[in-house]
């Protein structure tokens, strides 16, 4: 906790809270700071319930079976007809809580009864098995820390957007299952086999063509997320996870995998998750996701006050590990290396910080991530000139923020059509 | 345990901190236990790196729960079952189950066209249809087997899934009235949007592709 923050609160309601009451209850003063971010009404709420209530004076909630928010913290997705977006500003850390998962599905959460639910792998194998979910659970286990984005996850065009509204079809889990290398032992895989189809059991029975060295690299069949079996909204019981590959291809509700020498060009691999380049040419089975990085505080609608702030953001890359990440307080013209909080994981959200001392002045705030192949986080103008202006799947640029004199924060809305 | 419960118990009734103190004491014996387990995994470290060649987990799959699941079908006709359909009764199915969303004709629905306007459109950006982005007519086939209607995903027979293929091709102008989709008819049909497309050529890097 910083002081001078603390002080800066204090100084703010200096008839009806006195420094010391805060630092006695430094705890509840740590939540009306976090809060300072999102804005004034929840911090005047905050503060007036401090002088009220002292909670070392009255026997706290008893301890019970399944924990809780505090009724404090207002942290939700943004669900539309189809998706639901993570609140990217409320986080902390790298870990995305479960329940705030951002969710994307084709026709609803199935509900499975796991008892029920099987994973059959046939076509070019030697031996064609059914897999119930214990049986899964029985072979070695892998656990592995990695991001999770759909590839359709980027919106602009006006000024009063969140960063969940821009880009919050990405969320990071601790990952558990079985390596799927290790069913493709189990079943023998032919050496014939280039590709496998993925299906799951839900509604809009959905399937992807994989390539099998995907397979063998490092997919996971997982049944467990940040310690608990999976939400039903991420494919419970069983999903295919495939790090750094676009979330369609991390196929939910698993209930198939068939091994092919050739793809399927299913319906969600054709008409849909292929995106314009050059020349009226389409790009099609796009699997990687570019390295990307957002700012996440400061950032719309919250607004900032004269003095230090701590620049923080995500920063991700589908093909490794983040290298570096590099924040201008000047829209663009100079550019200054980040600090990146550990662990800085493989193909994984990492956390990045910039100490900056504002002014007052208008400016506008971006960041720029860079991963271990070398590729550099573009603007839109650099993905436009590369592949045309129609947008699409794979929209990963820089994403700027106006910093208004009265401390006021908008997204840069930007267009070279 | 029950030697940990009793303690603790007893401690509870004597001690108002008595669950800090139960707390103090598995950890404690974790502690100790972890030790010694220590030593016994530096031995085996090198059997359990290898795994063995099978272990046997799972039930062989039948051919009749193969094929109960087996739904997919390859552009190369791999999957498609016998029967065969007509654009003229495809297009009494789709005005009876389909145009509330893609709308008559299949123009214009709010879940999307899957027939190219013909028309001149104002619209800034040209709809993606099957007559214009689809590239094999197989996947029409497959994709309204499985997850069409929308409201009733899976109720549609094989054959009236055969005549709407039929029906949707024919009103994107890809075949004429007349022509039978069957198992071998629909993987020879070439769809106009079959060179469109381009395998993903991104390799990571400082080039922005």
């Amino acid at each position: 906790m910083k002081m001078e923050r603390l002080v800066e609160i204090a100084q703010k309601f200096p008839k009806k809270l006195s420094r010391r009451k805060l630092l006695g209850g430094a705890a509840t003063a740590a939540v009306a700071i976090i809060q300072t971010a999102k804005g004034q009404t929840i911090q005047k709420g905050l503060s007036e319930n401090l002088i009220g209530d002292d909670p070392t004076k009255k026997f706290g909630k008893p301890a019970g079976e399944v924990g809780s928010r505090s009724p404090f913290v207002k942290s939700v997705k943004k669900p539309s007809d189809i998706s639901s977006r993570s609140p990217l500003q409320d986080f902390y850390g790298i870990i995305t809580p479960s329940d705030l998962h951002f969710e994307r599905h084709h026709a609803g959460v199935p509900a499975i009864d796991p008892s029920k639910h099987e994973l059959l792998i046939h076509g070019l194998v030697e031996k064609p098995l059914i897999f119930t979910v214990t049986d899964l659970k029985r072979f070695p286990s892998v656990s592995r820390i990695a991001f999770l984005e759909c590839s359709g996850n980027f919106r602009g065009g006006k000024e009063n957007l969140t960063p969940q509204e821009i880009c919050g079809l990405t969320s990071q889990s601790e990952w558990t299952g079985v390596k799927l290398s290790t069913l493709f032992n189990e079943v023998g895989v032919k050496p014939n086999a280039t590709w496998f189809l993925a299906e799951g059991g839900d509604a809009a029975v959905l399937t992807r063509s994989i390539p099998v060295k995907k397979g063998w690299d490092d997919a996971i069949i997982a049944y467990a997320q940040n310690g608990e079996p999976l939400r039903p909204e991420q494919g419970f019981p069983v999903r295919l996870f495939l790090p750094g590959w676009e979330g369609n291809t991390g196929v939910k509700w698993l209930r198939r995998l068939e091994l092919s020498d050739a793809p399927y060009y299913t319906r969600e691999e054709t008409s849909k998750y292929t995106e314009p380049i050059k020349d009226g040419k389409y790009r099609i089975f796009s699997f990687d996701i570019d390295a990307r990085s957002i700012i996440t505080f400061p950032s719309y609608p919250q607004k900032v006050e004269k003095g230090w702030i701590e620049i923080r953001g995500l920063a991700w890359s589908g093909r490794g590990k983040v290298v570096r990440v590099e924040v201008s307080t000047d829209a663009g013209k100079n550019w200054k290396i980040a600090q990146l909080n550990e662990p800085v994981l493989d193909k994984a959200h990492i956390q990045f910080r910039h100490l900056w001392q504002w002014k007052g002045e208008e400016t506008e705030i971006l960041s720029r991530v860079t991963d271990e192949t070398g590729y550099t986080q573009p603007t839109l103008k650099q993905l436009f000139e590369a592949r045309g202006s129609e947008g699409g799947y794979h929209m990963n640029p820089i994403t700027a923020w106006q910093v208004k004199k009265d401390g006021g924060v908008l997204f840069k809305p930007e267009t070279f059509r | 345990m029950i030697y940990n419960q009793k303690t603790s118990i007893k401690l509870s009734l004597l001690l108002f901190g008595g669950i800090s103190f139960q707390a103090c004491y598995q950890a404690m014996s974790q502690e100790n236990s972890t030790e010694k387990y220590a030593i016994v995994s530096k031995k085996r470290e090198i059997s359990n790196d290898t795994l063995p060649s099978s272990f046997g987990f799972g039930r062989k799959a039948t051919q009749v729960e193969i094929d109960r699941l087996d739904i997919d079908v390859r552009p190369d006709g791999k999957g498609l079952p016998a029967g065969s359909g007509l654009a003229a009764k495809g297009k009494l199915i789709f005005d009876a189950k389909c145009f509330a969303c893609h709308g008559v004709g299949g123009i214009g629905g709010p879940n999307g066209s899957l027939v190219t306007n013909k028309a001149p459109v104002a619209a800034a950006r040209k709809e993606k249809t099957i007559g214009n982005y689809w590239p094999y007519a197989t996947t029409v086939f497959d994709y309204i087997r499985r997850a069409m209607p929308f409201n009733e995903p899976g109720s549609l027979t094989n054959e009236e899934v055969y005549h709407l293929t039929a029906y949707l091709l024919r009103a994107n102008e890809i075949i004429d009235e007349n022509t039978v989709i069957n198992a071998k008819t629909l993987p020879k049909i070439e769809m106009p949007a079959r060179d469109l497309f381009i395998p993903d050529d991104r390799k990571g890097g400082p080039e922005i592709r």
